[in-house]
């Protein structure tokens, strides 16, 4: 790297978009805290149960009948069917990340999708992609997924999917507010004179200089699609037993309550620690992505 | 704010309303089984007893035609019978507002209470310990599980302490005040918490803008004390974006309503979906859901209005 080295004319170069937005990040101590404690999580729900003795579907019939104690065997102790906790809720991580993850995901692509649309079409486009917004957003949100879970029983697949498809409201309004800023912008005004179709002025051109807040609502959305899977799983209308998740673990350790309350402090705690990372990197990344200044 | 904006607004609810049951109604009809199902499996219940139970709710229509039946009604006031109970829907969910509202209300008022004072002891601070602890507090207060904080609550307070009961509206045979009151503190609580959290962060943020603006400058410049400057110049003018935030999280306090009902077996209209759901009863399930949104939709409405009548640089046509 010599040739880089040569005098500089100015003690400091200028840095590039992606070092400031990085070391703005690396200020915002909680967001680095929720980044670390994120990537251990889900090290340790991918590779735990390799590690582990016992499968999370497992069932010790010594320890059948009611929750059994922490003990050396069993870290977290067991549930009322003998299977072991810490097992339980690492496979459970590994499904509200996943939920988390994928809903977020599709609710980014569809309110992008429709934020772009409206944003760039203008008019009747508009008109109907934010009338379709506004119905959505006038449903409450809770009881809409618990009447499509209750009664289409959806797959986990399918499930995942509705959650995405009931948070992207925000996505579609920020990315619609963009838009409409940024394509009286000149750079567009330069593209589309050199003959840029509505596509390519949308996705190459636009896009990218949105992609700020995208990637901040985006990271908010992880939050709150682990936080809607796993209230849906505590109330019995997500995903389903034996396989576990920190909702349904929730859900059935809350009728051992008075008997067996260790069951149900890990997997709130846990739920509580994932959604508060996730929103401390959300803040993070939208103080080094959208400064005020 | 003329009469004619507030009539406008109040009109642009009906297309919204429209929508919102075409999609309610839709999903909710054309899922797989329904209402009947408990009797299907039931050798005592004849084929034709069915078509008949079918036929007296309209069943056997097609969706469509349904449909514009349950809306010709709905408008004249008229929101069917529940299946479950067999009682009119209208008044069934009359019946289980109070509660829900006597939860809500005290949920709104602790909520003020207590968001209001702290964000402006945050805003005042700002920067210091104090502030940065609360700011980690709000998060935590947002990110904190609903349902998890109830069953926290009712471990600490109901099982081991026993102060209070777990779950449920009134004593059996009581009913007094302080029965009532012990029921409704961990709900209302738990309701109140992740409001309390988000508005003392706007009452925060707004403050914060207020005070660096020149008239709070001029107060003190005039001689007024910290305490006259912040409450007499500078909340009053806060407060104003808050009142958004109010409409926006209706939605919320919906949401946590029908867990937090569900987990104090509060006896409002949460319950009353959870119930619902339970009996694939459909008139009440549309019912229920049509009442959530046009209580969205006016505090959406209501939030404007204010908004236009309480700062007076904006005006609405």
């Amino acid at each position: 790297m010599a040739d880089i080295s040569a005098p500089a004319i100015s003690a400091r170069p200028p840095q590039s978009y992606g070092r400031r937005v990085v070391k703005r990040f690396l200020r915002h101590r909680g967001a680095v805290f929720g980044l670390v404690f994120l990537l251990l999580l889900a090290l340790t729900v991918i590779l735990g149960p390799f590690f582990s003795p016992y499968t999370y579907d497992g069932q010790d019939f010594m320890l059948i009948g009611s929750p059994g104690p922490m003990t050396a065997q069993h870290w977290l102790g067991t549930d009322e069917l003998g299977r072991d906790m810490m097992t339980r809720l690492m496979h459970g991580g590994r499904v509200s990340l996943a939920v988390g993850l994928a809903g977020a995901i599709i609710a980014t692509i569809a309110g992008t999708l429709v934020g772009a649309l409206s944003g760039f079409y203008r008019g009747w486009t508009d008109t109907i992609l934010m009338r379709a917004t506004d119905v959505m957003l006038s449903i409450p949100t809770l009881p809409l997924v618990l009447l499509l879970s209750g009664l289409f029983r959806p797959s986990p697949p399918l499930l995942v999917a509705i959650v995405g498809m009931l948070i992207w409201m925000g996505t579609a309004r920020l990315v619609r507010s963009q838009f409409l800023a940024l394509r009286e912008r000149e750079f567009v005004e330069a593209a589309r004179a050199l003959g840029a179709g509505g596509a390519r002025l949308m996705f190459r051109h636009i896009l990218p200089n949105a992609i700020g807040p995208i990637t901040v609502s985006a990271t908010l959305a992880v939050g709150s699609a682990i936080m809607l899977e796993s209230a849906l799983s505590f109330l019995g209308f997500g995903i389903q037993p034996p396989v576990p998740t920190w909702g349904n673990l929730l859900n059935s350790a809350s009728s051992w309550l008075s008997v067996a309350p260790w069951l149900a402090i890990p997997p709130g705690l846990l739920i509580l620690f994932t959604v508060l990372a996730v929103n401390f990197l959300g803040d993070g990344l939208r103080d080094a992505m959208e400064p005020r200044e | 704010m003329s009469l004619g904006y507030v009539l406008r607004r109040l009109l642009s609810a009906i297309p919204l309303l429209l929508g919102i049951s075409v999609i309610l109604f839709a999903i909710i009809h054309l899922a797989p089984g329904g209402p009947l199902d408990m009797y299907t499996e039931n050798p005592a219940v004849s084929k034709e007893a069915l078509a008949q139970i079918a036929a007296a709710y309209g069943l056997d229509q097609p969706v469509p035609v349904q449909y514009v039946l349950w809306l010709k009604s709905m408008v004249l006031g008229d929101w069917g019978y529940s299946i479950r109970t067999g009682r009119p829907v209208l008044s069934e969910i009359v019946l289980r507002l109070g509660p829900t509202l006597e939860l809500g209300g005290l949920a709104l008022l602790i909520s003020l209470l207590l968001a209001i004072p702290l964000g402006i002891i945050s805003a005042s601070r700002r920067g210091s310990k104090l502030d940065s602890s609360l700011t980690l507090a709000s998060f935590a207060g947002i990110s904190i599980p609903v349902f998890w904080l109830a069953l926290l609550l009712q471990l600490l307070f109901s099982v081991q302490l026993g102060w209070l009961p777990s779950a449920g509206y009134k004593s059996i045979g009581g009913g007094d005040f302080m029965d009532r009151l012990s029921h409704i503190v961990m709900p209302a609580a738990v309701l109140s918490l992740a409001t309390i959290a988000s508005w003392s962060r706007f009452i925060r943020s707004g403050m914060i803008d207020v005070l660096n603006q020149d008239y709070i400058r001029t107060a003190y410049a005039k001689g007024r004390s910290e305490r006259g400057v912040v409450i007499l110049h500078a909340l009053r003018n806060a407060l104003i974006p808050a009142v958004t935030v109010i409409a926006v999280d209706f939605a919320t306090v919906i949401s946590g309503a029908v867990i937090t009902e569900t987990v104090f077996a509060w006896p409002g209209i949460g319950r009353l979906f959870m119930e619902s759901m339970d009996g694939r009863d459909y008139p009440m399930l549309m019912g229920l859901m049509m009442m959530g949104s046009l209580g969205i939709i006016l505090a959406n409405i209501i939030a404007d209005l204010a908004y236009a009548s309480l700062d007076p640089r904006i005006r609405y046509g």
